[in-house]
């Protein structure tokens, strides 16, 4: 006895609506591929090239009530910024990190659309000239990329390090952007 | 053997949605899809107090009982005491030649038949699922069976 879409889709906006959830999640396809968003009654609060253990990655950062349902302002938001129609987010974020990493990614949300930045320069608008490393480390495990832009970060000789979608991905999103890198 | 975690609720939700849908058509018929909606949104209000992911399938079949009874308003009966009639039992054949008479049997004894026979729920958390001691529900499965039997051979 198979459970028809019909019921499947009146089951999740029930449990939504009801309040029921800590963290709903959807699949956004991209160019840069499938992204993995989540969002709790706060924010969008994370996103992922990932998708290995997924629901289990959520249900330990924000608790087991883990149901998948759409996200629709989140998959408009980043649709509309991969037509290059979007250069900011508008998104209700919601944050769960420690007091550094957060002044830091409040910084990093200020770096502008098209524009690159370096590690070092971000670490001492956070206050901490001398933590480009920690800044690097912070970048990695971003919880939002693309929204917080940590693609925009690069090394201070303009390489691009690193990126946790893998340097092809980075290299797509500044080439969105317009941004100017080597 | 290590205690299993609560799995995520979306996992819990694919793995069971729809063998509850099944067992709630056999309870309620046609009116099942509303039972089956307030089952899982039940299990979602009761899900973050869990403390361990054991025995998730007989707890989900424990909530929608009580909603189907809830839905067929029965006051929960217990069979009496000292019930000298022997235990009648089935075999999974024969429950599959008599299911169709489910629909007339009084509510606990439809749902510990189709728990018991249907499900292969063991007496101890067809118990749980109707708020009823073990000895109950067997009695409950037990006076159902009979009473299958008997319109099958009136029928016939």
């Amino acid at each position: 006895m198979n459970v028809t879409i019909d019921l499947d889709t009146k089951f999740r906006a029930a449990a939504v609506a009801e309040g029921l959830v800590d963290v709903r999640y959807d699949v956004v396809a991209s160019p840069v591929g499938d992204l993995h968003v989540a969002a709790t009654g706060r924010g969008l609060c994370r996103i992922s090239y990932d998708g290995a253990d997924w629901e289990e990655r959520l249900a330990r950062g924000f608790g087991v009530r883990v149901l998948r349902s759409p996200l629709d302002d989140v998959r408009r938001e980043l649709d509309e910024y991969f037509d290059g129609r979007r250069r900011e987010f508008d998104l209700p974020l919601d944050l769960r990190v420690a007091p550094f990493p957060a002044d830091v990614l409040r910084e990093l949300a200020r770096v502008p659309y098209g524009r690159t930045d370096t590690y070092g320069k971000l670490a001492a608008r956070a206050g901490r000239p001398k933590a480009a490393r920690a800044v690097g480390t912070i970048m990695n495990r971003n919880p939002i990329p693309i929204v917080l832009p940590c693609h925009r970060i690069v090394g201070a000789n303009g390489d691009l390090t690193g990126y946790a979608g893998g340097l092809d991905v980075k290299r797509r999103l500044l080439e969105l952007e317009g941004a100017s890198f080597r | 053997m290590a205690t299993p975690q609560v799995p995520p609720f979306e996992r819990f939700y694919l793995t069971h949605r729809d063998e509850v849908l099944g067992y709630l058509r056999r309870l309620l018929g046609p009116r099942a899809e509303d039972a089956w909606q307030e089952t899982f949104l039940r299990a979602l209000r009761a899900y973050g107090r869990l403390e361990h992911g054991r025995h998730l399938r007989a707890w989900v079949f424990t909530i929608a009982t009580n909603v189907a009874l809830d839905e067929l308003r029965v006051t929960k009966r217990t069979d009496p005491e000292g019930d000298l009639e022997p235990v009648a039992e089935l075999q999974r054949d024969a429950f599959r030649e008599l299911e169709h008479l489910t629909g007339d049997l009084p509510p606990t004894e439809r749902a510990a038949v189709v728990l018991r026979y249907g499900y292969d729920l063991p007496y101890a958390q067809i118990a749980d699922a109707l708020g009823s001691s073990e000895e109950a529900a067997r009695a409950a499965a037990s006076s159902g069976v009979r009473r299958l039997r008997r319109t099958h051979e009136r029928d016939h």
